[in-house]
């Protein structure tokens, strides 16, 4: 092997103030005898085009293979700083040590041991970094698969065919255009918001089957999705009995909803004549082509009164807890469809809330002008018939009322076609393989409704967030799934009209686009798109746990025959959730892994008990804790100097065997600095930071093992906002531990 | 240099011996330092104010309006209509709104106008303004201080905008929950804006008269807040706010116990005497509660 | 013969929001309130009324003809404009307030010698008389309202305030046989008179 021999260097800024507080030298000296670097440079303004050019020079003419640039945080002049054929570290003197330290002389010792311990931690990681050299595809698929051909499956494909890409549409019925096939009109996509308007759905599914570029397969579903981003092997079963096999690289699951079942709402009527839900209205105005809305039997429809929020917002646990969004406009809508008709007709929406997102409130007063009603009350009762009545609370009046009404429309719920809920599916296919025949049933059943029949270990459909649905973290990354290369449009990710699917469609597209092309360079996906590392295995230490299989939450790793982890690494989000599930340590990435981690733990000077001096080590998840504790230092905050921190990628990627280094070492305590998990999770993957509570909490029989009080080490939800807070916690934990007295074992590392 | 020109219209309460005859005096001095002329609108008659709405109706009290633009047009082409009273400036401002946005509205008037044999163009657009808006927009700030002679040092005073010189119209750019012209007004004569809580309160307008305990209540907080702030007096630009303000203080005294004697003033006042005019031209003698800091300025 | 009340029921029948919005000034408006009660919360008489704006529109959308023409609540507006300017729908509430006061009065609905309907009535007729507002002949008329008795004692009680505006000169006694006047009083009674004409013409209270 002829590459060159690996030359590290250290450079060292003194500007922004660093070089007035902090003795240069003795950084100088921490990297030359301590760090070992080869190149160790000061320069009063680093992250200048000079200073930058000094590095660049060095790594051109000098050789130089790894940088330790002790300066400002990671988070800052990450532009300037960026050497792209080369491994950096940093270590964090600005907001790290010089921003957040008390200022006088009294505090000139700890500042400077601070100092000097990142810049020791500094040159421990770059020693252990390995510049990941990607894994380019020549190969990698960039065909668009879309699952499902209404409104929002027809306006992905289009889009995906738009931007240049191949795209495949399976559709389960025999023509496109989806729910939307059985309206009259929808709600306007268009200013002035002010009239429904024809769906669009026949011209959309002519110009999708019109176009070249997208293959169209009717009447067909995906029998399996096998593979990862970049390659994944669709088979694809028609009607005829035939499975085509189509090679994709990302795929947007556009499964949409099936509406609420009307009959399980008797108490408003539901089953009884002249009473219908939102469909079964769009199904009458459909009939009557423009003219006068008749019902089933044949009478024109002279008053009719909307039903909002039918078995929705159910707090009973009975009907559909959430509301879906898109039913108050579109019983405005429908109510506009009489009145359009005929102004005299009485239209009457009875709403708890009356929610129209987006430019729907335009929409609700044009309504109004056209003379529809609204009442602010809840339902209690409907009777059908020739005749029907609703009683309601008037909320407003606080009175009871009962209004007549030729037609009654229920306003009810999305349900989303999401495919099998996963954990009932490893409930079923475990109880299957037990033996139990009901469970068999049970598991070609759900087989029947899964969506997309993917053969990951984890399950045949993409994980479901909160009532079925397969939403995500709704502002950060709204089209993600947690699998990789898979995104949801439309209703089945959340409740949405068909404007928000649309633009739903689009956005989950442009997802899928930008996966099946970072698959094809070996980046990662959403949201360290720039990654080039990878996770690997040293199989021969696993001990086929399958901790990392399991624990993934993003299904990317299978098992081999041998039953050995498999990593797709196309499906990969590099978060190294594996590698903290690891017990035998055997998963690393290039530029991350328990060693590039373990020698910073190792790095610092651990005082001895006299000097009273405690340690603590503070993990910060690089997503919100550890810019929290920069914004900290932007804040001038103080904080103890007695804390060392180590940015880490996902809390779910720490590794037990960092605390126990750590204690063991003679650190009083650790802190853990994770996103908020659960229902509200914060996480940037999803499940990180739940599994790493999980597993720290664990933790505590090991330390009692080690004869030190569980209190040692702590966990705590941070986020991106919480500045001020952090500073307080890592106050209020040192004065804890001070309390504590220091730890027993010390002197023994 | 020219003077500009307005057409003016005073409205019942300024007139000779009418509640807000003070007010009127208060004018003659600024108009003289910054060159404005306020001509009368020839035989103007009452604008209709809000409360007539019983009896009045909708028509006829547009019409009320409708004959005073009408004159205006017709003896004062082109000047903007001015007045003193925010009640005034609303009813001639809605009233030329109102018949601009409906050519039938406009039509009915017309017909009802022929009576006094006067037509109102079915293009009348002038505009209707308040006095506030003329110093405010046409004088500026810096304007209305170039001949401010005594400055109001040292005395503290909160802005009482009140209602309908702030709503609905208001003055362009400020907002109606806390708008700030009157604060500048008072910085601009030399005196103390204090931070004011009850700005933009209603002091029950014409129903002090018919529901006196109610409106007191407002009232009582109105001039309790100016207290609690250090306020030496109170400045209003509407006259129903000074009279009801000033008046009812004695009556609260007696009814709740306390001990109010706030001195409640026009921004023409205060504008009056920062330009050097004496007490009987700031119209201070016409004060009930008499407001001694000032007229200590005025009378050096 | 039928009063302009029973006409309007025959006219109207069971829809009270059409009645509204053919007869009230700014009626037209009331289909457009969002029940938010923005307008509840913004009244300075708030406390002294039965029916907020919001509820009164809710009255008039389902039809509760006589309980909102003899309710009181908007003979409560003190016309500060505040719900007005705080509508998100921009409804000009303070109008319709007065439009369905008028309204109810023209009636024979609204609640008689409601205090805030008397002066309201009294400002009218004191402008209209000589054009201009009469305020001394205005205040006597209310503080008589009541009869002779209660008068002179409404009038002794403001004594000393009347005193006080007489001597700052901002009331002039000598208003009660003399005071401000338009010259052409004659020609606005006809103008106003006809504005009234028309105006019940088109209200259909002819």
């Amino acid at each position: 092997m002829n590459a060159p021999a690996n030359k590290f260097a250290a450079y060292i800024c003194s500007g922004c103030g660093l070089g007035d507080v902090l003795k240069i030298a003795g950084l100088e000296k921490v990297a030359k005898t301590e760090g070992k670097m080869a190149v160790i440079k000061t320069h009063p303004f680093l992250c200048n085009a000079e200073g930058v050019k000094m590095i660049q020079d060095d790594i051109a003419n000098d050789g130089v293979t790894h940088l330790c640039i002790a300066a400002c945080s990671r988070r800052a002049k990450a532009e300037a700083f960026t050497f792209p054929t080369v491994a950096v570290a940093r270590a964090n003197l600005r907001e790290g040590v010089t921003w957040i330290v008390a200022e006088g002389a009294d505090h000139d010792e700890v500042r400077q041991e601070m100092a000097e311990d990142y810049v020791r931690m500094g040159c421990a990681e770059v020693k252990k970094l390995i510049l990941p050299g990607g894994n380019k595809k020549e190969s990698s698929s960039k065909k668009i698969l879309v699952v499902g051909g209404g409104m929002s499956g027809m306006t992905a494909a289009q889009a995906a065919a738009d931007a240049g890409y191949e795209v495949v549409l399976v559709e389960k019925t025999g023509a496109l255009g989806g729910f939307a096939n059985q309206m009259w009109k929808r709600m306007p996509f268009n200013a002035p918001h002010a009239d429904a308007q024809p769906t669009g759905a026949t011209e959309l599914a002519a110009q999708v089957s019109a176009n070249p570029k997208i293959k169209v397969y009717l009447n067909s579903t995906v029998a399996e999705t096998a593979g990862a981003p970049g390659r994944f092997a669709i088979k694809i079963a028609q009607e005829s009995g035939s499975i085509s096999e189509e090679l994709c690289g990302a795929i947007v699951q556009a499964s949409g909803f099936s509406t609420y079942d009307i009959t399980k709402l008797p108490e408003l009527g539901g089953g009884q004549p002249n009473v219908v839900d939102q469909a079964g209205l769009e199904a009458l105005a459909k009939a009557a082509n423009g003219g006068p809305i008749k019902r089933a039997d044949g009478k024109e429809v002279k008053s009719v009164v909307f039903v909002q929020c039918a078995g929705q917002r159910d707090d009973s646990g009975t009907h559909l807890p959430y509301c879906s969004g898109h039913c108050c406009g579109t019983s405005i809508k429908q109510a506009t469809y009489f009145k359009d008709q005929n102004p005299d007709i009485d239209t009457a929406i009875i709403f708890d809330d009356l929610r129209v997102p987006g430019m729907g409130e335009d929409f609700y007063r044009s309504a109004q002008t056209k003379g529809v009603t609204f009442t602010k009350g809840k339902t209690s009762k409907v009777t059908g018939g020739e005749s029907c009545s609703v009683t309601f609370k008037d909320l407003i009046l606080d009175e009871e009322n009962t209004i007549p009404a030729d037609l009654v429309v229920l306003a009810t719920g999305q349900v989303p076609n999401a495919g099998v809920e996963l954990d009932d599916w490893t409930a079923t296919v475990a109880a299957a393989d037990n033996g139990d025949e009901a469970a068999k049933e049970k598991k070609t059943a759900l087989q029947k409704i899964s969506v997309l029949n993917m053969n990951y270990r984890q399950g045949p459909d993409i994980p479901q967030l909160k009532y079925g649905f397969a939403d995500s973290h709704f502002i950060c990354f709204p089209y993600e799934t947690r699998r990789t290369g898979i995104y949801a449009a439309g209703p089945m990710r959340r409740p949405m009209d068909m404007h928000q699917a649309t633009e739903d469609a689009v956005g989950a597209t442009m997802k899928a686009i930008q996966a099946a092309e970072n698959a094809a360079l070996g980046r990662a996906a959403h949201p360290r798109a720039w990654d080039l590392s990878f996770p690997t295995a040293r199989l021969e230490g696993c001990t086929q746990c399958k901790r990392c299989t399991v624990e993934c939450p993003f299904g990317a790793i299978d098992e081999d025959e041998r039953r050995f982890p498999l990593f797709n690494e196309e499906r990969c989000r590099r978060c190294g959730t594996c590698m903290g599930a690891c017990p035998v340590r055997v998963i690393s990435f290039e530029n991350y892994s328990c060693d590039t981690v373990g020698m910073q733990v190792k790095a610092v000077n651990v005082p001895d008990e006299d000097e009273e001096k405690p340690r603590i080590l503070i993990l910060a998840c690089e997503n919100d804790a550890y810019p929290a504790l920069d914004m900290a230092g932007m804040q001038r905050l103080t904080y103890s100097a007695f804390v060392r921190v180590i940015p880490v990628r996902c809390l779910g990627s720490v590794n037990t065997i960092w605390i126990t280094d750590a204690l063991g070492a003679g650190y009083d305590g650790v802190m853990m600095m994770g996103c908020q998990k659960g229902e509200n999770y914060q996480c940037h993957f999803v499940k990180g930071s739940e599994m790493a509570y999980y597993r720290l909490s664990k933790i505590g029989d090991t330390l009692k093992g080690m004869g030190l009080e569980p209190e040692r080490m702590q966990t705590y939800e941070i986020a991106i906002t919480d500045g001020a807070r952090v500073a307080g916690l890592i106050n209020e934990y040192v004065a804890q531990l001070v309390e504590m007295g220091p730890s027993p074992m010390k002197g023994f590392g | 240099m020219t003077k500009k020109q307005y057409a003016f219209y005073p409205g019942c309460s300024s007139q000779k011996g009418a509640s807000a005859a003070n007010y009127i005096t208060s004018f003659g001095v600024i108009c003289d330092k910054l060159d404005i002329q306020l001509n009368e609108i020839p035989d103007w008659n009452c604008c209709a104010a809000s409360i007539g709405y019983a009896e009045g109706g909708e028509l006829p009290r547009i019409v009320m309006g409708a004959r005073n633009l009408a004159l205006s047009d017709q003896h004062l082409p082109g000047q903007d209509i001015v007045s003193g009273c925010p009640a005034c400036w609303l009813a001639n401002r809605e009233a030329t709104e109102r018949l601009q946005h409906s050519s039938s509205l406009m039509a009915e008037a017309n017909e009802a106008l022929k009576e006094v044999s006067l037509k109102l163009r079915t293009d009348f657009n002038t505009k209707s303004r308040h006095f506030t808006e003329v110093l405010i927009e046409d004088i500026g700030y810096a304007g209305m201080k170039a001949p401010v002679v005594k400055p109001l040092d040292g005395v503290k005073i909160a802005g009482y905008v009140g209602c309908q010189a702030n709503r609905p119209y208001g003055i362009a750019g400020e907002s109606f929950e806390n708008p700030q012209y009157l604060d500048k007004m008072i910085e601009t004569c030399g005196a103390e804006a204090v931070p004011y809580d009850q700005k933009v309160t209603c002091c029950g307008g014409a129903l002090a008269f018919s529901e006196p305990d109610k409106a007191q209540a407002l009232i009582q907080d109105i001039v309790g807040s100016a207290y609690d702030h250090g306020a030496d007096l109170i400045v209003t630009p509407c006259p129903l706010c000074q009279a009801n303000v000033e008046i009812y203080q004695s009556e609260i005294n007696k009814k709740k116990g306390t001990k109010f004697n706030m001195p409640v003033v026009y921004y023409t006042q205060l504008l009056n005497v920062a330009y050097g005019g004496s007490i009987k031209e700031a119209g201070l003698d016409g004060q009930l509660i008499r407001a001694e800091k000032l007229e200590k300025i005025a009378g050096k | 013969m039928t009063t302009a009340n029973e006409t309007a029921v025959a006219k109207y029948r069971n829809n009270f929001l059409k009645e509204v919005e053919a007869t009230v000034e700014e009626g037209h408006w009331v289909k457009m309130c969002m029940q938010c009660g923005v307008c509840a919360g913004s009244c300075p008489f708030g406390p002294h009324w039965e029916h907020s704006p919001q509820k009164i529109f809710m009255m008039i959308r389902a039809g509760k003809r006589e309980e909102v023409l003899k309710s009181d609540s908007m003979w409560m507006c003190t016309s500060c404009y505040n719900c007005m300017v705080r509508c998100p729908r921009e409804l000009p509430i303070t109008h319709i307030m007065h439009g369905l006061a008028n309204y109810a009065y023209r009636l024979g609905l609204s609640p008689k010698g409601q205090p805030n309907q008397v002066i309201a009535k009294l400002f009218w007729e004191s402008a209209l008389k000589y054009g201009r507002v009469n305020e001394l002949k205005f205040s006597l008329a209310m503080y008589f309202r009541d009869g002779f008795v209660q008068g002179v004692k409404n009038a002794l009680a403001m004594q000393g305030v009347g005193l006080g505006l007489v001597k700052a000169g901002r009331l002039n006694p000598m208003e009660i046989i003399s005071g401000h006047t338009c010259k052409d009083t004659s020609g606005i009674h006809k103008m106003i008179a006809k504005a009234r004409e028309i105006e019940d013409r088109r209200r259909g209270l002819a």
